[in-house]
């Protein structure tokens, strides 16, 4: 079947900085499988890292939290991630990708964070609600 | 594993970084990078990424503070030991022409 994934995993982890380097462990094991290129599975470590991080640090304002990660892979080597949490939302999700944009800047957030997701997948979607959560959905090809 | 080391010469203070530059990581030796930088106030800030494994725009954020930093007070900032994967986020931001960058 087309749609159905090779192979799938699903996380729930709490909204801690420590989970950040968790989630990205848990990705590189997931996709090594798949034996992508050094840059490939350095571009979705990233990419991971910076949902994550949102999530931590905007999303729960580094209170309590939890956060659903989704991996699939599938035989065409497609790589799917969606990244969502139950926090606060984007108030305006386009201003928020904008790079160089952060509402966090005395704590030194780049802002970049959207822009690398951007830059580092093929496809990217973001759905968010204000004070019911944030879904990323990322998508990216293996060559 | 994670962590942060000084060294001054010549004016010079490096702050050698090791590990993955995350938020986690980021938070966590940035009060210890400044606490350093301005109790000697050194003609110049070099930050030592060559231990560096990772690197996400948390580390971004760190890099362009201590440059901030370094604008206020007079003095020099630059990068050392910087791979490819840094160099790309860096570009990603437009720092790779604002920051200096050394081998």
């Amino acid at each position: 079947m087309k749609n159905k994934p090779v192979n799938e995993m699903k996380l729930y982890i709490s909204a801690i900085p420590e989970n950040e380097a968790l989630a990205r462990a848990c990705i590189s094991r997931f996709v090594s499988a798949a034996d992508p290129t050094v840059a490939e599975l350095a571009d979705i470590r990233c990419a991971l890292s910076e949902a994550v991080t949102n999530c931590v640090v905007h999303a729960y304002k580094n209170t309590e939290g939890e956060i659903y990660i989704n991996a699939r892979l599938y035989g065409d080597r497609r790589l799917t991630l969606t990244v969502a949490d139950k926090g606060c939302g984007i108030p305006d999700v386009a201003l928020a990708m904008t790079p160089l944009y952060t509402t966090d800047k005395e704590n030194e957030r780049s802002g970049m964070g959207f822009a690398i997701m951007q830059s580092f997948s093929d496809k990217i979607r973001v759905r968010s609600k204000l004070g019911a959560g944030t879904k990323v959905f990322m998508e990216k090809y293996l060559r | 594993m994670d962590k942060v080391t000084f060294k001054e010469k010549n004016g010079t203070l490096t702050a050698f970084v090791e590990g993955e530059l995350d938020h986690c990581l980021a938070a966590a030796i940035r009060e210890r990078i400044d606490a350093e930088f301005y109790k000697r106030m050194p003609d110049e800030l070099l930050l030592d990424l060559s231990g560096v494994s990772f690197m996400d725009s948390s580390g971004l954020g760190l890099i362009m503070g201590r440059y901030a930093a370094c604008e206020n007070c007079g003095k020099r900032f630059a990068l050392q030991g910087a791979g490819e994967r840094v160099m790309r986020i860096l570009a990603l931001a437009g720092l790779d022409k604002t920051v200096a960058v050394r081998k």
